[in-house]
């Protein structure tokens, strides 16, 4: 069978085999899209992985060298030779790993095979944040105040001036919150600098900083953008992404609540026009922080995101399968309507309480079926949770015609999904989900850290 | 002389250790940094003397409730 096909200013292209550099929930979901659109799929895996349900779902199979995401995933010299090896004439970079890699999408070029995503020269201008703020902002785009890259405690102190206290020490070249640093008064700065620098030399491989104003309890809302390789793009609206742990996403939902809709579509707007102009391509979310009626830039995502499913189930685009036949040189899908309430809780596996990861085989794993309930996966009954990757069990994304039909129906889903083996934050996910201020729509980026902080011990599901 | 046993709580790697043989902690402070799941799980003293074993190198392996050191007071 063939693929979407199309001719581009370019070259012509056709997407026939994907190779997917990626595992877990997002490997699996991309191997439906392929099965759908008639493309063959090709998937990776090492040996804890060995018995992914994505394995035998995809058309090939191959089996990595490695253990350590460094060894297999992130390996791109490997994952070339196995595009090569399968005759792949594209890869499909997932969420993670070598997604965000503007190296890597390069090289995926030069042998000749197209790169599911945007433009590298995309993935290396958004993945620099400060370059990132300064050209959205350049076209309107309303940011915090920042500051260019800090070189020294002298400029420093100079920028954190301008800001204003509280601020923040952020890597330029990070992300998941690592390394940031929230600075209270001038007295702290030089040793929340020298700190920021050293974990983002070490985890990121560059220890380049910027200040930004700190707002302490802001919501997380991005925008999701859908762009051509003709100079259109075109939003789907946004997701609401406040309920957080270490920085990182718990649950997120579309619409937003209680937020004046027709602002947020004017934003979303404004961000697709500038993505217009700017001539990005393939899809892409914008991240900002929303407080008290403002709201700032934060930084581009080039990539399908982890809550993808939660804005497929307000539009019912399948974004997946428009990362491919756009990556094809294809036309954006007609404009589309927000329809219902869509929220999707990750399943993590680890203590609700400590939040301690927590590994070991799944001697049970039964996922829901439900009405109005869908779960995204890459583990199976019998599967090993291992410390190599990250805590992702499963998304449970419920949708309704309401938001609290929406919220009802993952309370259930959780309910309903027995797994033994592992410790899971299913009861951290059921406390929010029943927390007064979270029904309310009155959330911020904190509220997970004071739920954990005043509540009583969470049971253990 | 008393002998604390410091455990890992979870199974992952050894990133980091950030203290020596023969340095004394106090209570809390972080001797090492595991890594697992793409977490950084720091490994605290369980009180306060000095350092007279490190039972684990970086990147090696551990398991839940191994004695990764050994603290004397």
């Amino acid at each position: 069978m063939t693929g979407p096909e199309c001719q581009s200013a370019s070259q012509p292209r056709t997407i026939g085999k994907v190779l997917i550099a990626n595992r877990g929930a997002i490997a699996r979901r991309i191997v439906r899209a392929c099965n759908e659109l008639g493309i063959t799929s090709v998937v990776v895996y090492t040996s804890v992985d060995a018995k992914a349900p994505y394995i035998s779902e995809a058309s090939e199979a191959y089996a990595l060298n490695g253990l350590r995401p460094a060894d297999s995933y992130l390996d791109q010299d490997q994952l070339l030779g196995i595009a090569r090896t399968s005759n792949a004439d594209s890869v499909h970079p997932g969420y993670g790993f070598l997604s965000e890699s503007a190296d890597f999408a390069q090289r995926v070029r030069d042998a000749g095979l197209t790169f599911i995503g945007p433009d590298p020269v995309w993935l290396e201008r958004m993945g620099d944040k400060v370059n990132a703020r300064r050209m959205m902002a350049e076209r309107g785009m309303p940011i915090f105040a920042g500051s260019d890259l800090i070189s020294d405690a002298a400029a420093a102190r100079e920028a954190a001036k301008a800001i204003g206290f509280p601020l923040v020490v952020k890597p330029s070249g990070g992300g998941g919150g690592m390394g940031m640093q929230v600075v209270e008064q001038m007295d702290a700065l030089e040793s929340a600098l020298t700190q920021a620098q050293a974990v983002a030399a070490a985890a990121f491989g560059n220890g380049a900083v910027y200040l930004e104003r700190w707002i302490p309890r802001p919501r997380h809302i991005e925008f999701q953008i859908l762009a051509d390789e003709h100079g259109n793009a075109m939003h789907l609206y946004e997701r609401e992404c406040s309920v957080q742990r270490r920085h990182q996403k718990l649950i997120e939902e579309s619409p937003a609540p209680g937020i004046d809709a027709s602002a947020l579509r004017e934003q979303a707007e404004r961000g697709a026009e500038i993505c217009a102009q700017l001539g990005y391509n393939n899809v892409g979310t914008l991240e900002t922080l929303y407080s008290d009626g403002s709201s700032g830039f934060l930084e581009m995502n080039t990539r399908i995101q982890v809550e993808h499913g939660v804005t497929e189930e307000v539009t019912g685009v399948d974004l997946v399968q428009q990362q491919i036949l756009l990556a094809a040189g294809g036309a954006l899908p007609e404009p589309v309507e927000l329809s219902g309430h869509a929220i999707e809780v990750r399943l993590y596996a680890e203590d609700s309480q400590t939040l301690m990861p927590s590994t070991g085989v799944l001697r049970t794993f039964q996922p829901p079926r439900l009405f109005g309930v869908r779960v995204e996966t890459g583990y199976q009954q019998g599967q090993e949770v291992s410390p190599f990757y990250d805590a992702l069990l499963a998304k449970i994304i419920a949708k309704g015609s309401t938001r609290e039909q929406a919220i009802g129906r993952a309370i259930v889903a959780l309910q309903a999904f027995t797994i033994q083996g592992v410790q899971t934050n299913a009861g951290l996910l059921l406390r929010v989900l029943r927390d007064s201020a979270f029904l309310r729509g009155d959330i911020d980026t904190g509220m997970v850290a004071r739920i954990l902080r005043t509540g009583r011990r969470i049971p253990a599901l | 002389m008393a002998r604390h046993d410091v455990e890992s709580e979870v199974t992952g790697n050894v990133w980091k250790v950030l203290k020596s043989v023969g340095d004394s902690v106090a209570e809390g402070d972080v001797i090492m940094i595991l890594e697992s799941m793409k977490m950084e799980i720091p490994v605290e003293s369980p009180g306060t003397g000095t350092l007279s074993q490190v039972l684990v190198e970086p990147e090696e392996q551990v398991e839940e409730d191994q004695v990764v050191a050994v603290i004397e007071s």
